[in-house]
């Protein structure tokens, strides 16, 4: 480190310094920063904030109504994220042992919906889940039911939509694990008188773990903060704390406490991103990856 | 062996492929009970693959395995009485090196005391149970290949297998190990099968050598009858450095055969096992380097009986021990000969560009006939110099 800097300097080198070190000041710092001063005011009627220091935000965030929604959008979070974990895993494993020139595509095949807008996609959801949607006329045509089923509005839509978006990002980082897995540890545990079962559990988990948790953190923290598929699926009932900072800034125009609930979201996620850093240093030292 | 051995592992009619390219083609192959054998061939022979056959890892299109009088053909890898050291050790990077080594014992539902007893003395075995605490990549290269032998030891397996297990470590400690593996065959009395591609390490190291080329067995010996007595000109090139000549046989009597090699007669004793090859028959003359000799020209009225060839001196290689010298004959082509060093003899340093005979010690040569060689195979050629 000490070198780099005793280096002398290229135009390039500098410019670029210049351009990362500007970028992150003006569009990472700078906001968070003003984010974490509007926490710390009054709410105001004509100007948005009124310049008054307070910690009642900090305090309402405990609020029940509040920490109900904190939990129940962690929840639906979770369920997310293993959903997610048990679709991804299977199918990330099974793309890794396709032939080399196959592998490519079939990511591409997982990639290609990342070029639809979320938004429209998840309005397309809408489309299938409605009460005389596709999904409910097909089952009444096929006279599996006889009324329609409520599917859309549901805390179960909601939960659809997540893993419908997320999936991805659960199966990017496994796929990333599995392709580097040495299929020789497989092998030598068979030699050594391990089943498939046995295999799978001791050998292919533990190597796989960096990948689950990184798959896991990817899905599990945007999951908390996707508004509109919790307003589109999950109408006014089943909020997400996206929903609740989006609510606060743009209806109740209380942009001290959205605020401040954004910076209980952004600390949760820097607690679990601090968790995942200490794991995979943990894991370097066991795994030799 | 003294006494009659039994056989362990049986392969019958074995063959394998992939898609479409055969790998191993209707191979037959006995190993003994408690021997040290080595497959030997260049990569793509079909060597690996018989190991992983006999491991389980793949299953033969045609043929038995049998080991130990059971066939095996169809038994699943981790179902068999047979533990593999992986070239690249395969150390479960997740867990310790007791973990490791423990691991098998584990599989096999052993009570805890014991596996921590085995584990423990197998890796006293190669002199490690000071560092079982460690991560796998806490260990140089030849302490992993030590930790890959102990665990797939510690099983107490019938049969050992061994793909190249050596081929990771710097020369120095693969000489050491090849020691150490000797020495870990003769007391554990297990039966070694041992893949590699080095020629060297195969003589050093074997009880039996099994040559193989694409996908089939090119030579079954003794290490000692493998390099001096090739079966085929294959196994002559690929086991050792060879000079090798075109020759034609003139005359033949029950004691002496006279050949003309590199327009010149040269008499050798007469080869019984070659009795039926008759006069004016083309045949290829194998010579080792180590046992081609180098004369001054003045030495030539002492040569008069021996056959003596002359050339320049071309090349010269300083190899520690020996001193290998490429020689461009006057009939064409080159050979090298390979000298230990004299410091009594003057005459041992040749220049380069220096006139000089070359004779060898009457009666090494190996008679190979003819009908095997390929026609790209040069009139005389110095191989891999």
């Amino acid at each position: 480190m000490l070198h780099f800097f005793q280096r002398p300097r290229s135009p390039f080198k500098t410019g670029v310094l210049v351009l990362i070190w500007g970028w992150m000041l003006t569009f990472v710092l700078l906001p968070n920063v003003m984010i974490i001063f509007t926490s710390v005011m009054t709410r105001g009627d004509s100007h948005f904030i009124e310049w008054q220091l307070t910690l009642d935000n900090y305090i309402r965030v405990f609020d029940p109504l509040y920490l109900q929604v904190f939990i129940s959008s962690l929840w639906m979070a979770v369920i997310t994220t293993l959903i997610c974990l048990i679709i991804g895993y299977p199918f990330a494993f099974a793309i890794s042992r396709f032939p080399a020139h196959v592998k490519p595509f079939l990511m591409l095949l997982v990639i290609i919906p990342f070029w639809t807008n979320s938004l429209v996609r998840t309005y397309a959801l809408k489309v299938l889940l409605a009460t005389k949607g596709l999904l409910n006329q097909s089952l009444l045509s096929l006279g599996l039911i006889d009324t329609p089923l409520r599917m859309l509005y549901t805390e179960g839509a909601v939960i659809l939509g997540l893993v419908y978006v997320l999936l991805p990002f659960m199966i990017l980082p496994l796929y990333a694990v599995f392709d580097q897995l040495n299929y020789n540890y497989i092998e030598a545990a068979q030699d050594l008188g391990a089943s498939k079962i046995k295999t799978f559990w001791h050998l292919v988990i533990p190597l796989t773990m960096p990948g689950i948790i990184a798959g896991s953190l990817l899905v599990l923290l945007p999951a908390m903060g996707m508004f509109y598929i919790a307003d589109l699926l999950g109408g006014a009932k089943h909020l997400l704390i996206g929903n609740l900072i989006k609510n606060q800034f743009l209806d109740a125009r209380d942009w001290p406490f959205g605020a401040t609930a954004s910076i209980f979201l952004t600390s949760a996620m820097a607690i679990l991103l601090y968790a995942y850093w200490r794991s995979i240093k943990l894991m370097k030292q066991q795994v030799n990856v | 062996m003294t006494h009659p051995p039994s056989v362990l592992v049986s392969l019958k009619d074995v063959s394998k492929s992939y898609d479409d390219k055969t790998v191993l083609a209707a191979l037959d192959l006995d190993i003994y009970d408690g021997e040290f054998v080595t497959l030997l061939g260049p990569s793509g022979c079909g060597k690996t693959t018989i190991l992983r056959l006999i491991a389980g890892f793949e299953r033969p299109n045609h043929g038995q395995i049998i080991l130990a009088g059971e066939e095996i053909t169809q038994q699943a890898a981790h179902l068999r009485h047979v533990n593999t050291v992986f070239q690249s050790y395969a150390l479960f990077p997740h867990m310790s090196v007791f973990d490791n080594v423990a691991f098998g014992l584990r599989m096999e539902k052993v009570a805890e005391p014991e596996v921590k007893e085995r584990a423990i003395q197998a890796l006293e075995m190669v002199q490690l149970a000071n560092l079982a605490h460690r991560r796998p990549h806490q260990l140089s290269g030849g302490q992993q290949q030590r930790v890959a032998i102990a665990r797939a030891a510690v099983k107490r397996p019938r049969l050992l297998l061994l793909d190249e297990p050596l081929s990771a470590l710097d020369y120095k400690l693969r000489k050491q190990m090849q020691n150490e593996l000797k020495r870990l065959q003769r007391q554990l009395g297990i039966t070694f099968i041992f893949v590699t591609h080095d020629q060297e390490e195969a003589l050093s190291m074997s009880d039996r050598v099994i040559v193989m080329r694409e996908g089939h067995i090119e030579q079954i010996g003794t290490p000692r009858q493998v390099y001096e007595n090739p079966k085929t000109l294959f196994v002559a090139r690929f086991v050792g450095e060879t000079n090798l000549f075109d020759a034609v046989i003139q005359t033949k009597n029950n004691h002496h055969w006279t050949l003309t090699l590199a327009q010149q007669n040269v008499c050798i004793k007469a080869r019984t096992h070659l009795a039926h090859l008759a006069e004016g028959q083309k045949v290829k003359v194998l010579l080792r380097p180590e046992d081609m000799r180098l004369y001054a020209p003045a030495d030539r009225q002492a040569l008069a009986d021996q056959p003596c060839l002359s050339g320049k001196v071309i090349e010269r290689n300083y190899k520690g021990m020996t001193l290998d010298t490429v020689i461009a004959l006057e009939q064409g082509g080159q050979i090298l000969v390979s000298e230990f060093f004299d410091e009594e003899d003057p005459d041992f340093d040749y220049r380069l560009g220096e006139s000089v005979l070359v004779s060898w010690v009457a009666n090494w040569e190996v008679i190979l006939v003819d009908e095997q060689v390929s026609p790209s195979v040069a009139v005389s050629a110095v191989e891999e110099v």
